[in-house]
């Protein structure tokens, strides 16, 4: 066996806390290390998990370590009535069914609590630092913003953690993303989704293949927590199944007194656990990247995959120049998808929607900063612009602050929470051709419906676009 | 689990990288509430397409897929692996795989066999001239035989071991009931509950 290093990466840290059963030689070959889960999340597209605990006579091992949320198939508006798809509402009736039958806690649509689970855990404070945290979803990155090692799982996988509150996994090789600048601070209305849509052009959707990222160096230092929490949100996008900050005083802060977080001695307790989460000097990483962010503008993508992006001033690119002869089919695939000439600049292109929300970017942050560009202007005329609080409680934060009203006033739609345009499972979906600015995680083809034409960009660019028409940046406005 | 040791079918060169499985099972698919019946969901946009290499007719009844890089990027959806193994496949290769989809193939049965970006050039051009070659995959001695070409592939040994016992996780993991009790007594009381709280 290879010699371990004895100063450990934050992911190894975590890693080792939560090893119940060492991996060990198994029929001649060495089984993964079975991992102990401290929270599970699901939500209505794993009903087949609950059919394999009852064909094997399972129960679920620990319910109040679980927590189900109705929001991937959700409409977002009407919801005092029934789900008017049929399929979605039997979807929805199973989760209710099974949740009840197995004692799991479970916020159904319209509730105070409920939202996007990746929201919701955060904001509750279900999601703490040295946690493992996992969900049938693989935007469960997001929670490693506050120093958790949260990653997305298949359907059998959630039966898994069901019935043993446990997961074997093969060990993740580690990768460092160093994000910094001269003063630690971002250029005005560069967003840490503009990092993350450029770590992405810069290693590719498989450049975390295999990973965990750890996010570090000054700017991520001076990151809000959300903020992290879109950075780490994107980690699958770069393929790599987590992504994590350690801890520090902006996450204990973020943290105290939320409804999970415990208070007094055990709160004290936690504090000083959460001292020793960050990575060894001297731990060694398989994969180093540096990201310098004075220059950084906005991102924008073009193409049907998150790495094919340019800033907002450029121009779609011409296949021809690509990397490989792979990269070029690819581009060219995207070009004709897309609708998109070589050359054509990305401020002039046209969109009809815009959608604002997801996991990635439908927190009260996003909405404010959002809020600000439309303050006493109107949608552009043509467009259809979606707010989507992702969580009833950020819908509640934001109506408290007068920024529905903003929203409203401009001529866009205030939605309650879920999914949405992300995933197209509800029914608000592009038709075909029609062109979204999207302040969600993926642009592949029929993502927002099918023949949608899907454009990633940040909340401030959402809604400079909606008002001017065109993609923008909040610069672009005249007063 | 159904078990795994060698399979002999008609392979079919996808060539494109970067399959997201949002192209292989849409997500309008996922709504449904059944484990089982998603062989029409599968590629449902590409199949559109008269010229989708799965619409000519060699091709249409084929059990091994031969995918460019980055197979299965995207969402954790297992309804992918369902898709495929519905249709009929019952192994991809491709010169690499995305994490989820690759542990989700493994957890269902359907092999997914890493070959070099080589290997897999000189099978789309195997399979491009003479549609409906049949593809032999032996994973006891992890090997792809098509005519007279004949590489390795790559596939972890614990996954491997799994698909030749035919062997479920789960009942596994249950072996070690004991020692997640014995977890689950030293765990921090700090730690959070989903229980309702009112705050």
């Amino acid at each position: 066996m290879l010699a371990v290093n004895p100063r450990r990466t934050l992911a190894q840290k975590i890693w080792d806390r939560h090893v119940v059963v060492p991996g060990r030689e198994v029929g001649g070959v060495m089984s993964p290390d079975l991992l102990y889960v401290d929270v599970h999340l699901l939500h209505e597209l794993s009903p087949q998990a609950f059919d394999g605990l009852r064909l094997a006579g399972r129960r679920v091992r620990r319910p109040e370590l679980t927590l189900a949320i109705e929001d991937h198939n959700v409409p977002t508006k009407d919801i005092h009535l029934p789900i008017a798809d049929a399929v979605a509402r039997a979807q929805v009736d199973a989760l209710r069914r099974n949740c009840e039958h197995f004692g799991i806690p479970l916020f159904r649509m319209g509730e105070r609590e409920q939202g996007i689970v990746h929201v919701v855990g955060p904001q509750l404070g279900l999601t703490q630092p040295g946690m493992l945290v996992v969900c049938g979803d693989s935007h469960t990155a997001t929670h490693g913003a506050l120093g958790a090692f949260a990653f997305g799982i298949g359907t059998s996988e959630v039966e898994h953690v069901l019935a043993t509150q446990t997961l074997p996994m093969a060990p993740f090789r580690n990768m460092a993303v160093t994000i910094t600048s001269r003063d630690g601070r971002l250029p005005p209305n560069v967003t840490s989704k503009d990092i993350a849509l450029a770590l992405i052009a810069r290693v590719g959707v498989n450049g975390g293949q295999g990973h965990v990222i750890e996010y570090r160096g000054n700017v991520v230092r001076g990151l809000s927590m959300e903020a992290r929490m879109t950075l780490c949100n994107m980690s699958i996008e770069a393929g790599a199944r987590a992504g994590l900050v350690a801890p520090d005083e902006v996450t204990f802060e973020y943290l105290a007194g939320r409804p999970h977080v415990s208070t007094g001695a055990p709160w004290r307790q936690a504090r000083e656990n959460w001292a020793t989460l960050h990575t060894d000097t001297g731990a060694s990483f398989d994969r180093e990247v540096e990201l310098d962010v004075d220059l950084l503008e906005p991102m924008v993508t073009w193409g049907t995959d998150p790495s094919q992006c340019s800033t907002l001033s450029g121009a779609v690119p011409d296949p021809a120049f690509s990397a490989s002869p792979a990269q070029r089919l690819s581009a060219e695939h995207a070009l004709r998808y897309m609708g998109l000439e070589p050359g054509t600049m990305m401020r002039s292109i046209q969109i009809d929607r815009v959608f604002l929300g997801s996991c990635t970017n439908g927190r009260i942050e996003d909405l404010r900063a959002a809020a600000d560009v439309m303050r006493r202007r109107r949608v552009a005329p043509g467009v259809v612009m979606l707010v989507v609080p992702g969580s009833m409680r950020v819908k509640a934060q934001a109506e408290a602050e007068g920024l529905d009203a903003i929203f409203l006033a401009a001529g866009a739609q205030w939605r309650a929470a879920g999914c949405s345009m992300c995933v197209g499972l509800s029914a608000d979906l592009l038709v075909p051709g029609e062109r979204c600015a999207s302040t969600s995680n993926r642009n592949f083809e029929g993502r927002q419906g099918k023949g949608g034409r899907t454009h990633l960009v940040s909340p401030v660019v959402a809604a400079a676009t909606a008002i001017r028409g065109t993609l923008s940046r909040p610069e672009d406005l005249a007063d | 689990m159904q078990a795994f040791e060698t399979h002999r079918g008609i392979g079919v060169p996808l060539r494109r990288s970067n399959v997201d499985t949002d192209q292989i099972v849409a997500a309008q698919f996922l709504k449904r509430i059944t484990r089982t019946g998603y062989d029409d969901a599968l590629f449902y946009a590409w199949r559109q397409d008269a010229g989708f290499v799965l619409n000519q007719e060699p091709f249409r009844p084929g059990t091994v897929l031969v995918a460019g890089p980055n197979f299965g990027t995207g969402s954790s959806r297992e309804h992918a692996v369902w898709a495929l193994m519905d249709y009929g496949f019952r192994v991809v290769l491709s010169a690499s795989f995305a994490d989820i989809f690759r542990g989700n193939a493994g957890k269902s049965g359907l092999l997914a066999g890493q070959c070099g970006q080589a290997d897999i050039e000189h099978l789309w051009a195997i399979l491009e001239d003479r549609p409906g070659t049949e593809v032999d995959v032996d994973l006891v001695h992890r090997t792809v035989v098509a005519d007279t070409f004949r590489c390795g592939f790559d596939i972890d040994e614990y996954t491997r071991w799994r698909l030749l016992e035919g062997l479920d996780d789960i009942g596994l993991s249950l072996r070690h009931t004991d020692a997640i009790a014995a977890y689950e007594s030293a765990r921090d009381t700090w730690l959070p509950t989903t229980a309702p709280v009112n705050r």
